[in-house]
């Protein structure tokens, strides 16, 4: 098994996508998009799906390109370079959660659709904000030939752009996944949140009395799988965003002068962006390592993928924080694009696991089985 | 023509076995950790005779040419027979200064008479080379250096004095860097390059305790001392260029390298299982909650590090900042092998404050280790000028 295997074709990918993105995602573009309603503009979102991009990661027979989770890295990593707000994540996640715990019926069904542009998205975190996906407490009771839904879900994101849902609930005892599509979700079902990354758009969804049929429970709860794929996803977004703030701080200090000296000349400042430059270097390699391993399904996958998390977390914050610094009183402004990269960079620390969690749970993984 | 994957694996079926049948007995005495450790000459002997012998089976130099003493085969079996040797822990080769960076650059700058006068001996380890940068009052600002070379008929008359020069008692020749001319308008520009002889009359080098109580370093005296015009390397005034192309393969930013261990290999699996035998307060160390998470942090820059070097064979991923992976490596590597040696201190409840002797655990091995590492985070342009350089050079920050 390779260490990194990274393809022609993914390669290909990089070129295409990091073009597509900086010529379609300029900070001015994403900053108007951020007063919209929507996470992305309709006729750019179309762009994404002709370019065949949300298939990438789904098996040929189901009309995708056949690359497994990796072939998604090069994209995510571009899109997160120059701040792209769109589902695309979440279709791809929950396009994952289809191919690891639904049936062969629901694959057909699904995984076309999603392909053709129709968005899904995933509804697993509630309330208290437990990062271990099967402790949850919305439910699902039987009802005859349907189940009836209560709880509540906390950051869904692009509720209202999705036709399906997949929803995690405590069935028979068991966490259990189930579907909810776009019909039965009533516009009032889902309120907007207020999160910290403007160029998201994060809803709760409330479940109380939401009937379904039984058919739409689905058969694996994979939550392991998820929560890798989940997390692959947000680091490839970190790679990518650690490159972009890296050349927001670069710009910065080799045109502001200060005591008639360019500031990029003081160490105090230079020697920290050496730092995030290495540090940029290594959640890259973190990150194509993760996506070799969990599109090979090694078994050190779940390692490797953990220890992306926790090393980009930590460096994309850092960058974040340091990039806000580095540009002094203007800094402080909403107008500079620090602060674009700072809160993206909370938003990922934040979501499925922040680097203090991974980091214990890898302990008893690299400790017992020596790397 | 390139070998096959058979092929490869049956060489490396072979060195396999060659190193594990001819791995030198543990000496009764302490083993230097780098080439600028080397303080004693039973440490020297030892090693050098190891060099010798690796050299004489073919394993060191095996990708330099044949009509200078080199194997004249392809890189991937150096890179094969090396990996073979960091599996067997064998000693390092100590003639580091020769194999990686004198020696690349003889080849690569090198008139033909240099290249059959020195490479033989760099590879049998018969002649051992140092280096003559750092002087007492320019180290970093090694551009400023003012040790003096004037010429007198065939001859140059040196005078002044280098320090921290690793290996100086042992060694044969010197890459030196002196100062021809002050005329010039930059300080640079005045620079000039010598492979100088160490036994010409004049040359003293002296040793220098370092911090742990033993030698390996020293500082050389030039007082009139003679040596012929022909070891000038390049023209005069050429120096600084020369310098940096050797600094550029010290750091290993350029391959061409002979192979071989340069260093004794510490890893981080070293640190964990230090971390099973130890206690604090009376329970394994590795049961501490504090310990843990640092081992985590360890073991996931150490993987920083290997992944790295995995990485930058793919060109396609080396896009925005291309030099920055290899450009770092000296820099990622010796501040890490520092971290890890302090950190093994903690492992050891009070007896982190023994040192070297039977009482101290692995005889005192990881403090000495932690003071030598410095060694890496020092010598060859300290971790803060390497931070410049890349600022500078990899993301074009002002100077
Ligand atoms: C074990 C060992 C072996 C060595 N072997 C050799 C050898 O064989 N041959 C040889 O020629 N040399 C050798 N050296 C010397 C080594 O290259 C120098 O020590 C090193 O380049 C630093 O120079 P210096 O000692 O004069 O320190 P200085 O340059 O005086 O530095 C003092 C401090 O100031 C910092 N500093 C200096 N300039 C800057 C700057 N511009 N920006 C930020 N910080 C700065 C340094 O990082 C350091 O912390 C060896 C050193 C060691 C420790």
């Amino acid at each position: 098994m390779s260490i990194i295997d990274f393809s022609e074709e993914q390669s290909m990918l990089l070129e295409t996508a990091n073009q597509f993105c900086r010529e379609n995602s300029t900070i001015s573009v994403v900053r108007t998009q951020i007063d919209k309603e929507e996470s992305v503009d309709a006729e750019l979102w179309s762009r994404i799906v002709e370019l065949g991009w949300l298939g990438v990661s789904i098996p040929e027979t189901y009309g995708g390109l056949g690359m497994g989770l990796a072939g998604a890295v090069p994209i995510v990593e571009s899109m997160g370079k120059y701040l792209m707000g769109s589902p695309y994540t979440s279709c791809i996640l929950t396009a994952e959660v289809i191919l690891s715990c639904a049936s062969e019926e629901q694959k057909n069904q699904w995984l076309p659709k999603i392909i053709e542009g129709s968005v899904a998205t995933t509804a697993l975190t509630e309330e208290d904000g437990n990062w271990r996906l099967e402790e949850i407490s919305s439910r699902a009771e039987k009802d005859g030939k349907n189940l009836v839904l209560t709880g509540s879900k906390c950051f869904v994101m692009d509720g209202p752009m999705a036709s399906l849902y997949v929803v995690s609930v405590i069935y028979e005892g068991k966490p259990r996944l189930v579907f909810a599509t776009g019909d039965q979700v009533t516009a009032g079902r889902l309120t907007r949140e207020n999160v910290i990354d403007e160029t998201r758009r994060s809803y709760r969804l409330e479940l109380d009395g939401l009937v379904i049929p039984e058919s739409q429970l689905l058969q694996g709860a994979d939550f392991s799988r998820i929560e890798v794929a989940a997390m692959l996803m947000l680091v490839a977004e970190m790679s990518g965003g650690l490159s972009g703030v890296l050349h927001v701080i670069i710009d910065y200090l080799t045109t502001r002068k200060q005591f008639d000296k360019y500031i990029g000349s003081y160490q105090s400042l230079k020697h920290p962006t050496v730092q995030i430059l290495l540090s940029q270097e290594a959640c890259r390699s973190h990150l194509y390592h993760a996506a070799t391993q969990i599109t090979e399904n090694s078994a050190d996958a779940v390692a490797a993928i953990r220890m992306a998390k926790a090393q980009g977390a930590e460096a994309f914050a850092f960058a974040g924080d340091r990039a806000v610094q580095f540009h002094g009183g203007f800094g402080f402004t909403y107008e500079c694009d620090a602060q674009l990269f700072l809160r993206r960079a909370l938003w990922c620390q934040y979501q499925f696991g922040d680097s203090a969690y991974h980091n214990e749970l890898l302990a008893p993984l690299l400790l017992n089985e020596v790397v | 023509m390139s070998l096959t994957q058979a092929e490869l694996k049956d060489f490396e079926q072979q060195a396999d076995i060659w190193f594990a049948e001819n791995k030198p007995k543990r000496p009764d005495f302490i083993l230097p950790e780098t080439f600028m450790e080397v303080g004693s000459d039973q440490q020297f002997h030892y090693l050098r005779d190891w060099q010798a012998k690796v050299y004489e089976a073919g394993y060191v130099g095996m990708a330099w040419p044949k009509e200078y003493g080199g194997g004249g085969k392809e890189q991937s079996l150096q890179d094969i027979a090396t990996k073979v040797m960091a599996k067997h822990r064998v000693p390092f080769l100590p003639n580091t200064i020769g194999l990686n960076w004198a020696g690349p650059l003889i080849l690569s700058m090198g008139t033909e008479e240099e290249k059959q006068k020195y490479i033989k001996g760099i590879l049998s380890a018969e002649d051992i080379w140092c280096q003559g940068f750092s002087e007492p009052d320019h180290g970093s600002d090694l551009g400023s250096a003012q040790c003096r070379a004037v010429k007198d008929g065939d001859e140059y008359v040196i005078n002044g004095s280098k320090i921290w020069t690793s290996l100086g008692s042992y060694a044969k020749y010197m890459i030196l860097i002196a100062r021809t001319s002050n005329e010039d308008t930059s300080k640079y520009a005045g620079l000039s390059f010598f492979l100088a002889p160490m036994d010409a009359e004049g040359v003293e080098p002296r040793p220098i305790k370092k911090l742990t109580g033993e030698y390996g370093f020293c500082q050389t005296f030039f007082n009139d001392a003679r040596i012929p015009a022909t070891s000038l390397m390049g023209k005069e005034g050429e120096g600084w260029k020369v310098a940096m192309a050797t600094l550029m393969f010290e750091r290993g930013a350029t391959g061409g390298q002979a192979g071989g261990l340069a260093m004794m290999d510490l890893s981080i699996n070293d640190i964990v299982e230090l971390a099973r035998r130890t206690k604090r307060n009376g329970r394994p160390a590795i049961e501490d909650n504090h310990v843990r998470s640092q081992l985590v942090e360890l073991i996931t820059e150490s993987k920083n590090n290997s992944l790295m070097s995995a990485r930058s064979k793919i060109s396609a991923l080396a896009t925005d900042w291309p030099a920055a992976v290899d450009m770092s490596g000296k820099l990622r590597s010796s501040e890490l092998k520092r971290r890890m040696c302090q950190f093994a201190l903690s492992l050891q409840g009070a007896n982190g404050s023994r040192f070297i002797g039977s009482d101290a655990i692995d005889g005192g091995m990881w403090q000495r280790s932690y003071l030598n590492a410095f060694s890496g985070t020092i010598g060859g342009g300290t971790s803060q000028i390497q931070h410049n350089i890349i600022g500078e050079r990899v993301l074009g920050l002002p100077k």
